[in-house]
């Protein structure tokens, strides 16, 4: 296969001047937008000891440090020690993920806001994403009422075997499925996602797919107090009201380190400055991380990241 | 053969699926928020040619497919295999009707066109965009009636069945995209 000299061929930018002016305008708007509400801009860093230990990301080594794949864990420590709201404008990586919604190197934007339930950070996730785009319909439905809409199934007390037959009658799927969140995400993905349209976020998931959000117990079955935000089809925000509980938290990264053992995967070191912090009391707050970069290419109506990113991954 | 893994998947990359030899067409990324990560993949059957999507978790692999494509000469048929030959090494290959398919109808003897080898073997065989072929059968030409825009049916030399311009008579030669099967102008032999 003849070598292929990308580097050559493009040494251009993907992103036109005036899309990268548009950022810088979004860039300001959002800065604007934050310390307007008192919420105090922060750096933290980018290369740490111990990466997020969520299974579904895969960090990027870098030396004996690696790439932060969110700036979460770092933030949480600053929530601890009395900083009040924070937010932080920075770049995250996460290998594998590249294609035109992905790109393994992207810009992040992710603030917490302590004293903050989930919904009132949902009203001004909302808000931002308002001022960024122009208005537009804006529904909040659960992931619950969102399957039984366009798929007539209760996701969260479903038989397995009903998840993966309404999945198998979908999707042509080649892989293993080794837990129910799998059918479910191949659900979202492939038949709900496409279908939405306007703001549409989406609440209470469940208990299964909390990553570091609280669980409620007080609904039956439990659920996650996380919200994902949607312009149409493209997933935009995550946002949870932030586990608080050391000694919860300490279960989550062992049950990951669990899972990512069952998969054959090395398991991560535990960042046990984040639990030492969690211990010493971090404010009950509600923290959301947004794709930059993603609601740029939405604004300007860009199919592909690579139209707003100055040098995407294929072009570095 | 060595394994590809997701994100090593991409447009041309052949690999091996359900025991056949496939073609990616198309590779796609796709996550649900902080789910599983999956490729929802586009391929091309290359036994069957049938064309679908099917999803793997991010990070699988599949074993590649020993396939290549080599540019052949057409050589002749011999009633039951059309025969070529690599025009470097005089190397010459057998193919069956299957792997030739839709493609004998722009076939003509010496002309190049592209053949899919498969652990050595023909599997398909790609005509050139553009053939020039000759009419061997239609009705009479009304010459010199290049204005009325009317066309006919007209039998070429492989067998291929054309619509040709109503001005056109048996023994010219027209130039045909192989890919849409129309005419696209008379031919220059």
């Amino acid at each position: 296969m003849p070598i292929h000299n990308q580097h050559v061929e493009h040494w251009h930018p993907g992103a036109s001047l005036d899309a990268l002016r548009a950022r810088a305008e979004l860039l300001k708007l959002i800065r604007d937008f934050l310390q307007q509400r008192g919420v105090l801009e922060v750096e933290t860093p980018i290369l740490c000891s111990a990466p997020a230990t969520d299974p579904s990301l895969t960090p990027i080594a870098a030396g004996p440090r690696w790439l932060q794949t969110s700036p979460e864990y770092a933030m949480k420590r600053l929530l601890a020690a009395g900083s009040g709201p924070i937010y932080q404008i920075c770049k995250a990586f996460r290998h594998g993920e590249a294609g035109p919604r992905h790109n393994p190197e992207f810009t992040l934007l992710e603030w917490y806001r302590p004293g903050f339930t989930l919904s009132d950070l949902i009203a001004e996730t909302v808000d931002l994403v308002t001022q960024a785009l122009g208005e537009r319909p804006v529904e909040q439905v659960t992931y619950c009422d969102l399957f039984e809409r366009y798929l007539e199934v209760n996701p969260l007390t479903a038989d397995v075997g009903i998840l993966a037959a309404l999945a198998r009658q979908h999707v042509d799927y080649a892989s293993e499925a080794e837990h129910r969140d799998i059918w479910l995400d191949l659900l979202m993905s492939h038949v709900i996602e496409p279908k939405l349209s306007g703001i549409t976020v989406v609440y209470h998931y469940p208990a299964s797919q909390a990553a570091l959000a609280q669980i409620d117990g007080n609904f039956e079955p439990a659920v996650a107090l996380r919200f994902e935000l949607y312009v149409d089809a493209l997933e935009l925000a995550n946002g949870y009201q932030e586990l608080t509980d050391p000694e919860e938290q300490a279960e989550r990264f062992a049950q990951d380190n669990l899972t990512l053992e069952q998969r054959g995967e090395p398991v991560r070191v535990l960042d046990s400055a984040l639990l030492a912090a969690l211990h010493a009391g971090m404010p009950d707050c509600a923290g959301v991380a947004l794709g930059l970069d993603r609601l740029l290419a939405i604004q300007l109506g860009a199919s592909s990241l690579k139209d707003v990113i100055s040098f995407d991954w294929t072009r570095c | 053969m060595a394994s590809f893994s997701t994100n090593e998947f991409r447009a041309g990359l052949k690999v091996m699926l359900d025991g056949d030899p496939c073609s990616i067409i198309e590779n796609e990324f796709v996550k649900p928020g902080k789910g599983q990560a999956f490729n929802r993949v586009k391929l091309r059957n290359l036994k069957s040619g049938r064309v679908w999507e099917r999803t793997f978790k991010s990070g699988e692999s599949l074993e590649g497919a020993d396939v290549m494509d080599r540019t052949m000469e057409y050589l002749y048929n011999d009633g039951e295999f059309w025969h070529f030959m690599e025009p470097d090494t005089y190397e010459q290959y057998q193919a069956d009707t299957e792997a030739v398919g839709d493609a004998a109808q722009w076939l003509k003897e010496q002309d190049r066109c592209e053949v899919t080898l498969y652990n050595d073997a023909p599997l398909a065989v790609t005509p050139a965009n553009f053939v020039e072929l000759e009419i061997t059968e239609t009705d009479p030409g009304l010459k010199g009636d290049t204005a009325s825009g009317g066309n006919k049916p007209a039998t070429l030399s492989t067998g291929a069945v054309v619509k040709v311009p109503l001005f056109l008579s048996q023994g010219e030669v027209v130039r045909i995209d192989t890919r849409s099967g129309e005419y696209v102008g008379r031919g220059k032999a």
